[in-house]
């Protein structure tokens, strides 16, 4: 048949068979010598390739420190918080997204909102669409456990674990404690190599920024197995991968125990109310220690660390870095003020210490000096007063003699003393220095020749160039009350690792003894509690029967420099007297110091004296109360997180 | 008449080949699910680890195919060889006017559930039409180039039909596998010397006007590796490591990381060797070497013994598209050829590639067979 005709001839092939053969051993040679190459020359090399493939360190958050005050009561503490994220690239609009709104709950304005948003980004060239864009800020633990257990059906959808500094009194003592922020490329360069990122969030001002370093912790890492291998999860294949050390425990921020007594804090809070500006300083005047300081108006710390997101952070420092009553001023010891009359006892113990005046002369006042060719006022026409007279009737007739007879440099010195005009070493916020004038001073301020016996009389009534922090007046009337010592004024009590354990403790510091004749002291004491308890005192107007304290109102005349930014129509409150008043309690065996300053409050008496008085019950009422509950429970400290 | 010789060639059964086939498909079987097993448990990717189970099934239908074609005299085959030809063609053409786009390249027709590859059995087709024109035309004397431009013609036309799906490792494989054919044929010394210098200017008009600008990246990026540790050569690299990293006895059967832990890409396509090597190590890798390198001396054996010129030409096709696809695809895997997609036959998964491997095993049976 013709199908199976043989057309042999195989000879013509015959002769490439050995050819064939030889080409196949050659090419079968190559790949063995390649293989004996990689799998046995570079065995080491391929095999440590791909332990590193798959061995990566994840980072272990450390916490930061919990914030205490004195008496354990948490003032910030850390809060774990989920942001959602999604990465325009990657989602799927119409399958994942319809999801992803049903899980996170959103309503429909948000829901549209946050997909124009998505879409707009993606719509742009990039490397943004590829990047987390975040949707929604600090979601409720509902939302972010069902986008968890369903994060299979999720591509692009990313719920980003993000601890959030929280200060649970609000804006309650917020000078002091501070806030978060996140770290700029600066302090980011500063701060190269230790343990910050991009994104981190550190202490903005206050016990935040200064203990910084403190608080902070270290964070640790652990080797991981990386990819999705659920055999390898379950069967714990990967964990032969990993060498020793596996993992470098974080360790936690230091705990801070402050001074402050939080409930004094907010009952200063609640007394100053009524007031637009101002601040109040409690010290101990056995210790230094600062027991409540507040700066009004104030801010909310949770708002400026990110509770609300980042937009509200933007917000929030618009309207406070806008606002003509500087709320982000921390007044206690940022900003110096004319102490007015408050300064008197100082400017006494000046004159007293050089042997100018005997105290129980007399001056008669007739509503005013006259010095030179220029006739200085009195607040009223207060006849013949001796020193207790015009302190506690504050006087400023006797005062403007009193600086007729004194060297402007002695004022200058017994104030240095007392610690004005020098930085006190808080250390929190940035201190301002205060101005205690000398001629050395007016001499390089007008250049030469240009001081003025007047001057001297301003400098007396705490005037003219005289300034001082509310802080510095607060130490130095602590200074008067225990009879001389100058303390250091201390924020911090003590540090503490997260287990409690006191790892350092600051025992109260003496800056100075200051040299001062007792008697003097008894002199100016005794008139301090007349200005409260005798009928004729300038505060015994507004004397709380409860109360037992002493001390000195100021009405100070403000400089009639209206800031620009100031609305014409308040100018007016601008060029209002600030109202002080500085004294302690109890009058005769004295603990605590107190500052109160209504910045344009008016008079001191009136305004300021009466805030002091309340502040002091309220302290007394605390000190009450926690005498009563030490026998059943001593004081013990809250859990560190919330 | 075809199968009256059943009891003879039930007598020269080739059971060396038969032995060595089965024996490379079940290895293959067990690497491919190693290979995916890393998606056990996954939900997302549960399909994927039933993979073997699919080779499975083809393999038993390539196997019915493949003893289909080896029962059926391939002098009958010769006879309608052309014929075939012209239907793979056909299809070739049906695929790039339909231009399904999978992947980026359409190589696919549909049919109802299944998708399926003409270039791939286009390969046997290709063999056939070669075989049938070498048989057609012995010669005593030494050809010239102008000889084989008939034959020449018959890979070409389906080489870029396929280029332009683009699909370059299929087309290479056919040129391959053809000229490998053609070298069967006496050539004049000096038309081999104008062969060689022909193609330096073709391989420069291949590379200005034939490639695309990925399939350039790939020969770029295997020509230096670290440039692109990202993009193509990522794929390169990692398999590679997983290699070496198998070291001399290999890191245990699904133990391999690289595949394990995903940095394997395409380990059930285009990288089943780098599986194998990881699990199994030079030791392993040196026996099925072995096997695959038998297949291929094995089937010029039985190109050597065919009792016509249809027969040994069929033989050697087949043993060249097995030797090429081999070679092509471990080269790539070691990193000595470029990243190009083509299949290890018998590792890779596939329908296609695994049914036309086998119908190919059974066209050498049936030579084999009728020696």
């Amino acid at each position: 048949m013709k199908l199976f005709v043989q057309r042999s001839d195989v000879g013509e092939f015959r002769r490439r068979y050995h050819v064939m053969l030889l080409a196949i051993l050659v090419a079968f040679a190559i790949l063995t010598i390649r293989l004996a190459q990689l799998q046995i020359a570079q065995a080491q090399s391929h095999r440590a390739q791909a332990r590193r493939n798959i061995v990566g360190r994840v980072t272990l958050a450390t916490t930061r420190g919990v914030i205490r005050d004195s008496l354990g009561r948490v003032l910030a503490a850390n809060r774990p918080s989920y942001d959602i994220y999604a990465v325009p690239a990657v989602v799927d609009m119409d399958e994942t997204w319809p999801r992803a709104v049903q899980l996170m709950g959103l309503g429909a304005a948000e829901a549209k909102e946050f997909k124009a948003r998505i879409l707009d980004i993606r719509a742009q060239d990039g490397k943004r669409k590829l990047q987390q864009t975040l949707l929604k800020v600090d979601v409720s633990r509902d939302v972010v456990a069902s986008l968890e257990t369903h994060a299979a059906e999720l591509p692009g959808i990313d719920v980003v674990p993000t601890p959030v500094r929280y200060y649970p009194y609000g804006q309650v003592g917020a000078h002091v404690l501070g806030y978060m922020r996140e770290i700029d490329a600066e302090s980011l360069a500063r701060h190269d190599g230790q343990n910050y990122r991009a994104g981190d969030r550190l202490g903005a001002v206050g016990v935040e920024r200064r203990w910084e370093s403190y608080l902070r912790g270290q964070r640790g890492w652990q080797k991981v197995v990386r990819g999705q291998n659920r055999r390898a999860q379950r069967t714990g294949l990967g964990e032969l991968y990993l060498e020793e050390p596996r993992r470098l425990e974080p360790i936690p921020g230091r705990d801070i125990s402050l001074t402050l007594d939080i409930e004094l804090q907010k009952a200063i809070l609640r007394e100053m109310r009524g007031q637009l500006a101002g601040a109040v300083v409690v010290v101990d005047v056995r210790t230094g220690r600062l027991l409540a300081a507040l700066s009004k108006p104030g801010f909310d710390p949770n708002v400026l660390s990110g509770e609300q997101g980042k937009q509200a952070i933007r917000d929030a420092f618009r309207r406070l870095s806008r606002d003509p009553l500087k709320p982000l001023l921390d007044k206690t010891t940022s900003a110096v003020y004319p102490p007015g009359s408050t300064y008197k006892p100082f400017s006494a113990l000046a004159a007293l210490s050089d042997g100018l005046i005997d105290p129980s002369a007399e001056v008669d006042c007739k509503g005013g000096y006259e010095f030179g060719r220029r006739y200085f006022r009195c607040t009223g026409v207060h006849r013949k007063v001796n020193l207790h007279e015009a302190i506690v009737q504050s006087c400023n007739t006797y005062f403007y003699a009193l600086g007729e007879l004194i060297h402007i440099d002695q004022l200058a010195k017994v104030g240095m003393d007392f610690g004005f005009g020098v930085k006190t070493g808080i250390g929190v916020n940035p201190e301002a220095r205060g101005r205690m004038p000398t001629r050395a001073w007016y001499a390089r301020r007008y250049r030469g020749d240009g001081f003025r016996g007047g001057f001297t009389l301003l400098s007396a009534i705490g005037q003219g160039a005289t300034t001082v922090t509310v802080l510095q007046l607060a130490l130095a009337y602590a200074a008067l009350a225990n009879d001389g010592t100058l303390y250091q004024p201390q924020v911090v009590r003590s540090i503490e690792t997260s287990s409690g354990t006191t790892v350092q403790d600051f025992p109260p510091r003496v800056r100075s003894l200051i040299d001062v004749d007792p008697a003097h002291l008894a002199l100016i004491k005794d008139a301090l509690r007349g200005v409260v308890q005798d009928s004729d005192g300038t505060a015994y107007s507004e004397a709380n029967e409860d109360v037992d304290m002493a001390g000195k109102t100021g009405t100070a005349q403000v400089s009639h420099v209206t800031p620009r930014s100031v609305d014409p129509k308040r100018v007016w409150y601008f060029n209002r007297d600030h109202a002080w008043f500085a004294g302690y309690a109890p009058a005769l065996a004295p603990e605590i110091a107190i500052v109160v300053l209504i910045e344009h409050g008016g008079g001191g008496g009136k305004n300021a004296a009466p805030v002091a008085m309340r502040v002091v019950d309220a302290w007394q009422k605390l000190n009450k109360r926690r005498l009563a509950a030490r026998g059943a429970d001593p004081s013990r400290k809250e859990g560190a997180n919330l | 008449m075809v199968f009256a010789r059943g009891a003879r060639a039930k007598e020269q059964f080739d059971w060396p080949l038969f032995l060595a086939v089965v024996s490379i498909a079940i290895i293959g079987v067990v690497n491919l699910y190693s290979a995916t097993s890393p998606y056990i448990d996954d939900p997302r990717r549960a399909g994927l680890a039933d993979m073997y189970v699919q080779q499975v099934y083809w393999l038993v239908i390539g196997g019915l195919l493949g003893t289909l074609a080896a029962v059926i005299d391939y002098r009958a085959l010769e006879r309608f060889a052309y014929v075939l030809y012209g239907i793979g063609i056909a299809s070739l053409v049906l695929v790039l006017a339909l231009a399904s786009d999978i992947r980026g390249s359409s190589r696919w027709i549909e049919l109802g559930r299944f998708a399926f590859q003409p270039s791939e059995f286009m390969k046997l087709f290709v063999v056939l039409a070669v075989a049938r024109k070498l048989a057609d035309d012995p010669r005593t004397e030494a050809r010239t180039l102008v000889d084989l431009v008939p034959a020449a013609l018959l890979f070409l036309l389906p080489a870029v039909l396929v280029m332009v799906q683009p699909d370059f490792g299929t087309s290479m494989v056919y040129a391959a596998c053809a000229l490998t054919m053609l070298g069967l044929a006496r050539l004049r010394r000096s038309s081999l010397v104008m062969f060689v210098m022909g193609m330096i200017p073709i391989a420069w008009g291949m590379w200005h006007f034939g490639l695309r600008e990925y399939q350039k990246g790939r020969i770029l990026s295997f020509l230096d590796p670290e440039a692109d540790r990202t993009g193509t050569g990522w794929h390169a690299l990692q398999s590679r490591t997983a290699i070496g990293n198998g070291g001399l006895w290999g890191e245990g059967f699904r133990e391999g990381t690289q595949n394990q832990f995903g940095f394997l890409p395409d380990q059930f396509s285009d990288f089943p060797f780098s599986v194998f090597a990881e699990d199994w190590g030079f030791v392993g890798c040196l026996a099925l070497l072995a096997l695959y390198a038998f297949v291929c001396a094995w089937a010029i054996n039985i190109a050597s013994l065919a009792k016509d010129r249809f027969g040994a030409a069929v033989a050697v096709g087949v043993g060249a598209t097995f030797f090429w696809h081999t070679i092509f695809n471990i080269g790539m895997t070691l990193g000595v050829l470029p990243v190009v997609g083509i299949t290890l036959p018998l590792f890779s998964y596939g329908g296609s590639s695994t049914l036309t491997t086998l119908v190919g095993f059974g066209l050498l049976m049936n030579v084999s067979l009728r020696r």
